[in-house]
């Protein structure tokens, strides 16, 4: 992976689970989680458009932002499966985000040392939101574990159909200590410690390591995908050129 | 199941003001409404500092009893600066 | 507007002089502009009067947030969707506002929403059309945010305090919304002529429709007057409406499109805009229910808060698990 892939994977997660958080926008179970739902997908998206703005300037090839959020083919998208995963109920839509939070800010935090300045800076500022978005999302994995008998069996649920696609975020990759100064595999022990302890104090099993999905980061998703992708970009690819 | 409780706000803004009540929210437990006021009340930077009361927890004082309570202060003038005359020469005072 | 014709509960408006007591004493305060206070005393029928009009304004602003959310995913640019998701999401916290604001008046919020989804409280009228293109989002933000403006700066001055601070928030938060429509329209009707159609067919859409959204003339509606006395409806619709028509068209103007209305005239003497007959069967069907999305919207909100009952039991749950617990 080059750096620049490596960029445009960091601005694909935020990009994607930001779009799929914004659909949620006016269906949440209580307005206040509405709320709070549609400034974590603010934050991502706005996290998206650092890394994006990033990935083009490294390119070097005069891609914005918006070419390359909305002019890429799902090939050439580099973000980890786990973030293109529907929705579901609201519990999928939470352990989704906890597994996710757990790994972006611990890898966030590791791209702060980044010899790069220009990756350190944006992870200084996108770790702190980050941060918040994991006491929030494990604020929830909690209360529903530790909820009723029906929504720790949704959330345990939920927890076990995600597992297989967090693998993927720890795939080992040669380039990536080097390239951005922080290697996926370190950061595993602090996401283990922290989904152990979460699921303890929700009273959820750790799903034991099976078979692990990935692909996304070579450009290779899952079904999800194409749709998401088609309702993203349909309008700026309907009238090349167009500014809106 | 029953209604989540209603919390009431107060922020503390950069300014150095003290924490001012700006509203309520519905939570199930405090870490929540912490949570849910920050994303509510503090979109704009309004703050630096949540506190979070169970609207239920607050003691008023009742309309009843305004005047009982608040005229006797009326009367006390001489509890305000302006209550004196200064005479002319006298600075930094 | 957000609260369309408020019912008070009134048969007829009674001068100070036929007051007594504690009625009478209401009323002074209020002719003096003294703010009426939750713990105050109010008489039943203005109690029972604003937690009609606040919960109507509350939840427009959350039923508001469907047509508008409907395009955030689709947003041609990450800067539009991050303004537009910004936007939708001050909606649902000028919802909260409000509904803390009904509150105080000895409602609960799931009462409220009890009856939205019953079809037993209303919602503005203007939320039932559809946003078919992502002009709508301009056209909403410019019209339905610039009638909302127009209608709710008075209301901070209203007589009842929470109401009037909710408002003071609301319209603060807000003066960025009219701008962020009026900025997409302006970028639309600069563009290609797939986007100037664009923009102008959503202009044609929802023209009328935000002209519709002050309500109906008052005329003799005891409603309105009584409303008017207790000082939570400061202007007439059609004032309100007339500020708006006469702010509109020359921004319409200014960026080359065309209001819809063949009778669209500036009239020297009065020193306003004269426009066409409004179509006011159609706003009293889209009242009764028989817009173009009355049962979308009410059944997408009856949708989330039925899939959400089970979170909101479980962190019940979770909470009483826990009460006394120190954190």
């Amino acid at each position: 992976m080059s750096l620049f892939d490596h960029v445009l994977s960091l601005g694909d997660n935020a990009l994607i689970l930001g779009q799929q958080l914004s659909a949620l926008t006016g269906h949440g179970p209580v307005l206040e989680e509405d709320i709070a739902t549609a400034n974590i997908a603010l934050d991502l998206v706005g996290e998206a458009r650092l890394w994006l703005s990033l990935a083009g300037e490294i390119e070097g090839a005069g891609r914005s932002e918006d070419d390359l959020a909305f002019l890429r083919d799902e090939i050439d998208f580099r973000n980890v499966l786990l973030v293109e995963q529907p929705n579901g109920d609201f519990a999928d839509t939470m352990a989704r985000q906890f597994l996710f939070d757990a790994w972006h800010e611990a890898l966030l935090a590791a791209l702060c040392a980044s010899a790069d300045p220009r990756i350190a800076g944006i992870a200084g500022k996108c770790r702190k939101e980050a941060l918040y978005h994991l006491s929030h999302s494990a604020g929830w994995v909690i209360r529903l574990g530790d909820g009723t008998a029906f929504s720790h069996d949704r959330m345990q649920q939920a927890v076990r159909n995600l597992w297989p696609y967090t693998g993927e975020l720890f795939e080992a990759d040669a380039g990536g200590t080097a390239l951005i100064g922080a290697n996926a595999g370190d950061i595993r022990p602090l996401w283990r410690q922290r989904v152990a302890d979460t699921l303890a104090r929700a009273a959820l099993e750790v799903p034991a390591d099976r078979w692990m999905q990935g692909g996304g980061r070579r450009g290779i998703h899952s079904e999800h995908m194409g749709r998401l992708l088609a309702e993203m970009q349909h309008i700026p690819r309907s009238h090349p050129g167009a500014r809106w | 199941m029953k209604e989540w409780p209603l919390w009431e706000v107060f922020i503390r803004s950069s300014h150095g003001l003290a924490h001012k009540h700006v509203g309520s929210l519905r939570a199930a437990d405090a870490e929540m409404a912490i949570g849910n006021a920050r994303d509510v009340y503090t979109r704009r930077n309004e703050g630096v500092s949540i506190w979070v009361v169970r609207a239920a927890d607050i003691a008023a004082s009742s309309p009843g009893d305004k005047e009982p309570l608040f005229d006797p202060a009326r009367s006390k003038v001489y509890r305000h600066p302006t209550f004196f005359e200064l005479i002319d020469g006298v600075k930094h005072m | 507007m957000y609260a369309q014709m408020v019912d008070t509960g009134v048969q007829r408006v009674l001068d100070a002089a036929e007051l007594e007591g504690d009625e009478r004493r209401f009323q002074d305060r209020i002719d003096a502009g003294i703010r009426v206070e939750p713990e105050d005393w109010m008489p039943e029928s203005y109690r029972r009067t604003l937690v009609r009009q606040i919960s109507q304004h509350a939840h427009s602003e959350v039923v508001g947030m469907l047509p508008e959310g409907n395009w955030i995913t689709r947003a041609p640019s990450l800067l539009r969707k991050a303004t537009l998701l910004a936007k939708v999401q001050d909606e649902g916290g000028h919802g909260l506002y409000l509904y803390a604001a009904a509150e105080t008046l000895g409602v609960s919020r799931d009462d409220l929403i009890d009856a939205l989804h019953a079809g037993k409280a209303k919602y503005s009228s203007i939320f039932n059309y559809p946003t078919l293109t992502w002009a709508d989002i301009g056209a909403i933000g410019w019209l339905v945010d610039g009638a909302a403006i127009i209608n709710q700066i008075p209301l901070c001055r209203c007589s009842y305090g929470p109401y009037g601070r909710a408002m003071v928030r609301v319209c603060k938060e807000e003066s960025f919304h009219q701008r962020q429509g009026y900025d997409i329209m302006t970028r639309l009707a600069q563009g290609s002529e797939a986007q100037r159609r664009m923009a102008q067919d959503a202009l044609n859409r929802w023209w009328w429709p935000a002209v519709m959204m002050f309500g109906p003339p008052d005329g003799e509606s005891v409603h309105s007057a009584q409303s008017a006395a207790w000082r939570i409806k400061l202007h007439s619709n059609d004032d309100l409406r007339q500020r708006f028509i006469d702010q509109t068209v020359p921004q319409a103007e200014l960026i080359g499109l065309t209001i819809p209305d063949a009778d669209l005239r500036w009239n020297e003497e009065r020193g306003h805009y004269d426009i066409g007959p409004i179509d006011w069967e159609e706003f009293y069907s889209v009242v009764r229910g028989d817009g173009p999305c009355n049962r979308e919207r009410l059944a997408a909100r009856k949708s989330a808060w039925d899939r959400g009952a089970w979170v909101r039991d479980a962190a019940a749950a979770h909470a009483a698990k826990h009460a006394g617990e120190q954190k």
